[in-house]
């Protein structure tokens, strides 16, 4: 199975989540992660939709995801024309003895130390998921206390908006 | 609780200034229906859409003259706490409404309105348990494709989310078995909701559409204009086909020597049956109709082969397992109808026409996929094949319909008769189609003799035949069948019922005596739940484990099912010897001031063939008990 990125432009109504998700569930797809927010145009949400799926049902998944009522439109984001990122945070076990080392593989990943206390530090870090995993084994041997990361966030490269396209055929 | 302003009963009952003459009564036929489809492709609201200028009333008086502005007829429903306020509007409307006894009886009923007649059907249930007992009736709307809105109350906005009395998360709960569902808690919110829920539900591929008002947008204050925007910025159903891939398909078809139609419920909701038969005979094609396409081509046709499936014909599911090319038309390769879908027709191409693109590929891939309407898709294809005919010329189908010709001679549908000396339930069914005619209306509920309903009754008309086809609900007959005669009271309406199933939703038998819905209902009473029954038969060596009901011959026969009718004001017969069948439904059919209920005591040993057993290829069809035809016979 490979994996696929969905953006979903959607209306931003109650419940538009909940339809989301729960025919996620319902049909059988796995879902690897889901963000959504606002976007440029009020009234509509995009939805960044991570899917593992081969051929025949990244297809399926596409015509069910277009059979929501508030789902207005559906674009699969390949990795060659698309900006995919991640946010992680992270809190790692970092005293006095060990502070500078963690602080030095952070800036490394041009992560950066968003809150101290004398036995642990919190990293902040935005990339690739590749890179972040990356992060996390250099990160691995310190202690790691806590992990809370974002799904991934994805946009199509160049000049041309989703929501603009999609709104002038609506 | 309620954040509307206070408003008297009894000015909540009177229309306000502006409300319009009742509405014409519409025609009632499928035609009409086709009529209102060509307005609605002009503007998204169902009905005449009347220009109402703005006028202040109540949200409860929104819904009901929403209804009203959309055309609505009738209704069926029950009253509850949270509906209330909209049920004193509606005493004053003209609309019929029709007071259920139980919500999902009001739900099947308004299913069987919407198939007979092609209009969007309406059910009205209160919140908390009025609107769970809706959720069987639709889901089954939802498999089965059918317009349906169904209006919920739901208690004040102010204390969703607090388990109110009687609250339940009907939105969330239907939202796997609705097409949409909307939740309104703004009076201004109605107009646009109820048009954009008749919408949704009637175009497209239809299905049911969930309202769910709370109380306090019932009583509150709102300005009311008709007609309302629409506003579905992500509903653009697709009904024109693609005229390249209609070219590819009529260059299949030139090309194929097997070829077969396979006709689903879509040409039935699409109302394409004269289309049809004009592709069917430019083709030359055999045509297998689909359990939920019974009628929409004629039974008597030579080119039709019967249904397919898992109690199909012979010579219709080997027509498709032998084909070289399926010509799937508003079908969705339901797992009753392919068996095991790898071994599904092997040797086939496949065009599949459907208005959901989500169809097409979900279970067989196609080879040229046709988004669209059958009713625009089946006249360009018939047009396309009649041109690639002439270039290419028409394909010789003798050797395919000779071979097929001696299935349908060989393997004729049929039974035996029973050792018990009872009564087949097949020459029930097979005699009260043959005396009802092909203009009767038959609905059947769900087992045994819903398959035979299906085999031994002779359609030659769409709209004829109703059934739970894709959810299989027990009890779906009685009140589908109350619906369907309110929608064509003109026309006999049986419900064919088992006895498992009749007393799931009887209770509408009271409906229909108080309300002048003189249906017939036909028990085929075996005594038990007969399709269970049948399979434990055949694959648990007969042990039959909770199927027996004590309904029928030789038991303590609770409940009596002619006291019952006769409890519920309804004429009511029992036929125990076959020589009584003929006489007692004609005497049903001389009987139209009341419901009529015949307890037809037939064989529990009677089984439902042909079967394709679960689990094997449709290739291993049996037409017997360990009986598969023989396929090398020499013709």
């Amino acid at each position: 199975m490979s994996r696929h990125t969905l953006s979903v432009l959607v209306e931003d109504k109650p419940g538009v989540l909940t339809r989301v998700a729960s025919l996620f569930a319902r049909r059988a797809f796995n879902i690897n992660s889901l963000a959504v927010g606002p976007t440029e145009v009020p009234g509509i949400s995009r939805m960044t939709v991570v899917v593992d799926a081969d051929g025949d049902l990244i297809e399926q998944v596409t015509k069910q995801l277009n059979k929501l009522i508030n789902v207005i439109k559906i674009v699969e984001l390949t990795p060659e024309s698309s900006v995919q990122r991640d946010h992680i945070l992270v809190k790692v076990r970092a005293d006095a003895a060990t502070r500078l080392q963690v602080t030095q593989a952070a800036d490394l990943f041009r992560a950066s130390v968003v809150d101290v206390s004398t036995d642990s530090v919190v990293i902040e870090a935005t990339g690739h998921p590749e890179k972040l995993t990356a992060l996390l084994s250099v990160l691995e041997p310190f202690g790691i206390r806590e992990i809370v990361q974002s799904g991934t966030l994805a946009v199509g490269r160049g000049s041309r908006s989703m929501s603009d396209r999609a709104l002038r055929s609506a | 609780m309620s954040k509307g302003s206070p408003i008297s009963p009894s000015l909540m009952a009177t229309k306000s200034a502006g409300a319009p003459k009742a509405p014409e009564r519409a025609d009632r036929t499928a035609d009409h229906a086709v009529v209102v489809a060509d307005l609605a492709a002009a503007s998204p609201v169902l009905g005449p859409n009347n220009v109402v200028p703005p006028t202040v009333m109540t949200g409860s008086q929104a819904i009901v003259r929403s209804l009203e502005e959309l055309g609505v007829d009738d209704i069926f429903g029950l009253p509850g706490g949270a509906i209330l306020p909209t049920y004193d509007p509606l005493m004053a409307s003209s609309m019929n409404h029709v007071l259920v006894r139980h919500e999902q009886g009001a739900g099947h009923a308004a299913q069987g309105y919407a198939m007979v007649t092609g209009r969007v059907g309406v059910c009205i249930a209160t919140s908390g348990p009025g609107a769970t007992n809706l959720v069987t009736a639709i889901m089954d709307a939802h498999m089965d494709s059918v317009p349906l809105v169904a209006i919920t109350g739901q208690v004040s906005s102010g204390v969703i989310g607090t388990d109110a009395f009687q609250e339940a998360d009907i939105v969330g709960i239907t939202m796997p078995i609705t097409k949409h569902s909307f939740l309104v808690t703004d009076p201004n919110d109605i107009p646009h909701v109820m048009a954009e829920a008749f919408h949704l539900a009637s175009t497209g591929r239809p299905g049911p559409v969930l309202v769910d008002v709370a109380k306090d947008a019932q009583v509150g204050q709102m300005t009311f204009s008709w007609p309302p925007r629409v506003d579905l910025p992500g509903y653009r159903p697709v009904t024109r086909g693609h005229n390249k891939q209609v070219r590819e398909a009529a260059k299949l078809i030139a090309a194929a020597s097997k070829p077969v139609l396979y006709v689903g419920g879509g040409v039935v909701k699409a109302h394409a049956s004269a289309e049809l038969l004009a592709l069917a005979e430019a083709t030359g094609a055999p045509v297998v109709t689909t359990l939920m396409a019974k009628g929409v081509f004629p039974d008597s046709h030579p080119q039709h082969v019967g249904m397919p499936g898992m109690h199909g014909t012979v010579s219709a599911v080997t027509a498709l397992q032998q084909s070289d090319l399926l010509i799937t038309l508003g079908a969705r390769f339901d797992d009753r109808v392919t068996g095991v879908l790898k071994t599904f027709a092997p040797m086939a191409k496949v065009i599949h026409a459907d208005i959901d693109p989500a169809e097409i590929s979900k279970n067989r891939a196609a080879d040229v996929p046709i988004v669209g309407s059958v009713k625009e898709i089946i006249p360009e294809l018939t047009e396309a094949v009649r041109t690639q005919f002439e270039a290419s010329g028409t394909p010789d189908l003798t050797t395919w319909w000779a071979f097929l010709n001696n299935l349908k001679e060989t393997y004729p549908l049929g039974w035996t008769e029973p050792e018990d000396g009872l009564t087949a339930p097949q020459k029930v069914i097979e005699r009260i189609g043959a005396l009802t005619g092909p203009e009767g209306i038959y609905v059947a509920g769900v087992g045994q003799h819903q398959m035979w309903a299906a085999q031994f009754i002779k359609y030659e008309r769409p709209h004829a035949w109703l059934n739970s086809g894709g959810a299989g609900t027990m009890g779906y007959a009685v009140p589908a069948a109350m619906g369907a005669k309110v929608g064509e009271p003109d026309r006999v309406v049986w419900a064919i019922d088992g006895d498992g199933c009749f007393q799931m939703t009887n209770q509408e038998l009271a409906t229909c005596a108080i309300n002048n819905i003189p249906i017939k209902v036909a028990v085929i009473n075996n005594s038990s739940l007969g399709m269970v029954r049948q399979w434990q038969t055949l694959f648990y060596e007969g042990r039959y484990s909770n199927t027996d009901l004590n309904t029928g011959h030789d038991t303590v026969r609770i409940p009596d099912f002619v006291k019952l009718g006769e409890a519920y004001g309804c004429a009511s017969f029992r036929v125990e010897r076959e020589e009584d069948i003929d006489a007692t439904i004609q005497k049903a059919l001389e009987i139209n001031d009341r419901p009529v209920v015949i307890d037809f005591v037939v064989s529990p040993n009677s089984m439902v063939w042909p079967m394709v057993p679960a689990g094997v290829s449709n290739d291993q069809i049996q037409v017997a008990r360990n009986m598969t035809p023989e396929w090398e016979e020499e013709d």
